[in-house]
């Protein structure tokens, strides 16, 4: 904290919070504003006697009405949930047994195959989008949940495996060693001691991966096409542009309320995700 | 209940020879400690004989049955950690229980096991407390504790210790003996404290780059070590050493700058070969006094005071004589100025030689 004067605290810690706060909110206050803003007032020039950019002054519901009942935006949302889902438990699965084989299995290359797979996680999406796709038409999984629930794990299990060996790594080795003198295999030394110590690290890596899949784009746009199959974002931004006309209001309802799932699973774990990321395990 | 043997044990890391044939022989409920400084392979062989290192070459047996290639969870040993290894999700009960559980002993029998062992430490009313909500004695204690309860044939204790605080270390030495000689089980101690060493030892075995040194009761290491690294290592503060030259005449003298002195008796017959040769010449402090009227020139020489430690139970006097440094280990009552000349002498039974070159005892 700084000391001194009480006008010191205020241009050198409250200001810039203030400031800080009003930039990351900025946007998601934009989108509660534009969703509820009457398309009268939506379209209205900015030289207009009564444009007034930041308040509305009669709120509505009904871009939400209209993004309900005329899109398929319930089917998106389902859709994005399973996806995320399905993705998230099976990349979870797979990076957490690579990341313990990686932390604590000593054989050749291990090393060298912990960095590798570091680096497949650093190819970007839209290069990798090309070969997948072939893929994709090889299979015919394209326009399929499959074809997204397949294709997530090749940036999440990187992800995962990454996040949950430095977890791995933090939790002492002694604590498998003496489990496996008491008498635990070492699959049981992993499944009743190292996996429950681990659990704040697998929720980090969980939700990570599930915002990941929830947001992801490029791969959501490139191997579904028909509307049914879409993914929120990419559903709101293809149904509601039409050519060059932005259904703003409803775009942003979209947005609002597709966000609303992730702040939910964040703020559920927070406080596991905080320890996870600050990687505590204290004797 | 059981006998352990280590027979010509190795063990190699990434072409490091860390352990160099060790030949151990522990009998039925001894009590023997490795100890040495770090790196000197004695919690590699502790952990060799837990089956958490693979052996390089060699064997281990325990009660006659090679347990090479024993699991862990097979070789029916339990060990306690540096750092306690307790279970952080588990409470005190659950952490004790954990290995009978992994054993599929019934309900009763743990729940007897593990009140019995929180009775003999003392940590009843802990039971429902996690880990971190303990003291580090309170901590050490649930570790012990945990290997009690598996009534084990073997216990391994690597640096059990090092992590309390000087206090709680002795006190927990203390009991930790008292416990041995209530359990009456084998056990492998490892530490790099000589004192613990000296104190919980039937047999102590003393390491340095993964040979053994010498083992034997902890006064015989004391009273005759085998090399000047023995001598150095057990004993505190540590034996003063001198490098000498061993020359003759009408008796054996021992000669360092500022220093002669006569050859013991008991010892003219092995040094008369060192003739004209250099030795090193080993003092304790506690074989060292101020010299009164009565002692033999033989046997005393001048030093100058550096620096006075006075301990209350004793004084550490620091001293030069010719180029050497010395401690002596005088009674509390003398007194001395720093600068000052005094004259010590020393206890001729309790004077030690080693070969200058190989370091052994002579």
């Amino acid at each position: 904290m700084i000391e001194g004067a009480r006008w010191k605290k205020w241009i050198w810690f409250y200001l810039p919070l203030g400031a800080f706060i009003v930039a990351l909110l900025f946007p998601f206050y934009w989108m509660v504003v534009t969703t509820v803003r009457p398309d009268g007032e939506l379209y209205r020039p900015w030289n207009h006697p009564l444009y007034s950019p930041f308040w509305t002054s009669h709120p509505t519901l009904d871009h939400v009405k209209n993004l309900v009942q005329e899109t398929l935006f319930n089917t998106w949302m389902w859709n994005t949930m399973l996806i995320a889902a399905v993705a998230t438990l099976i990349s979870l699965f797979c990076g957490v047994i690579a990341g313990y084989a990686l932390a604590r299995l000593t054989f050749r290359w291990a090393g060298l195959l912990g960095t590798a797979i570091f680096v497949t996680y650093l190819v970007p999406q839209t290069l990798l989008f090309i070969p997948l796709a072939e893929i994709i038409r090889d299979y015919r999984i394209g326009d399929t949940p499959w074809a997204l629930i397949l294709t997530y794990p090749t940036f999440l299990i990187p992800f995962c495996t990454w996040l949950m060996m430095g977890y791995f790594k933090a939790i002492p080795k002694e604590l498998e060693e003496c489990a496996r003198i008491d008498g635990a295999a070492r699959w049981q030394a992993m499944v009743y001691i190292i996996l429950p110590i681990a659990v704040p690290g697998i929720l980090s890596a969980g939700i990570f991966a599930f915002t990941l899949s929830w947001n992801e784009f490029i791969y959501a746009l490139v191997f579904l096409s028909s509307p049914e199959q879409k993914t929120v974002p990419v559903g709101v931004t293809s149904e509601l542009i039409r050519g060059d006309v932005f259904f703003w209001g409803a775009l942003m309802a979209g947005a609002l309320i597709g966000s609303i799932p992730v702040a939910i699973v964040y703020s559920f774990f927070v406080e596991h995700y905080v320890a996870g990321m600050t990687g505590s395990v204290k004797g | 209940m059981a006998k352990v043997l280590l027979k010509d044990l190795n063990k190699f890391f990434d072409g490091n020879h860390v352990v160099k044939n060790v030949n151990l022989e522990i009998a039925d409920r001894e009590f023997v400690v490795l100890v040495g400084p770090s790196g000197c392979g004695k919690t590699t062989t502790l952990r060799m004989v837990a089956g958490l290192e693979e052996i390089s070459s060699g064997d281990i047996s325990i009660d006659g049955k090679v347990v090479n290639n024993l699991a862990p969870m097979d070789r029916d040993i339990a060990m306690v950690f540096q750092n306690y290894a307790l279970y952080p999700h588990k409470n005190v009960y659950e952490n004790m229980a954990f290995g009978l559980r992994m054993r599929k002993f019934e309900k009763a029998e743990i729940d007897k096991r593990v009140r019995h062992a929180a009775d003999v430490l003392g940590i009843q009313a802990l039971l429902e407390r996690r880990p971190r909500q303990l003291s580090g004695g309170q901590r050490q204690r649930v570790a012990l504790g945990r290997a009690i309860v598996r009534n084990p044939r073997v216990f391994l204790f690597d640096e059990p210790l090092s992590n309390l605080d000087a206090a709680l270390r002795v006190q927990m030495r203390v009991e930790l003996k008292r416990l041995h000689d209530r359990l009456e089980t084998t056990a492998i101690y490892v530490t790099h404290d000589q004192v613990e060493a000296m104190t919980l030892g039937d047999r102590v075995v003393v390491m340095k780059d993964g040979v053994v040194q010498q083992q034997g009761a902890p006064l015989d290491l004391y009273e005759n070590p085998a090399n000047r690294f023995v001598a150095g290592f057990i004993g505190s503060p540590a034996m003063n050493f001198v490098p000498a030259t061993v020359a003759s005449g009408d008796a054996l003298w021992i000669e360092a700058p500022g220093v002669r002195l006569r050859v013991p008796p008991a010892k003219t017959e092995r040094l008369r070969s060192y003739a004209g040769r250099r030795v090193i010449l080993g003092v304790r402090p506690e074989a060292l006094r101020p010299a009164n009227g009565t002692d033999s020139a033989d046997y005393s020489f001048d030093s100058v005071v550096d620096v006075v430690e006075p301990l209350g139970s004793e004084i550490l006097l620091n001293v030069r004589a010719g180029e050497a440094a010395i401690v002596a280990r005088v009674d509390p009552a003398t007194r001395v100025n720093v600068h000052e000349k005094v004259r010590l002498a020393l206890d001729p039974a309790r004077v030690h030689f080693f070969d200058a070159s190989s370091e052994a005892a002579i």
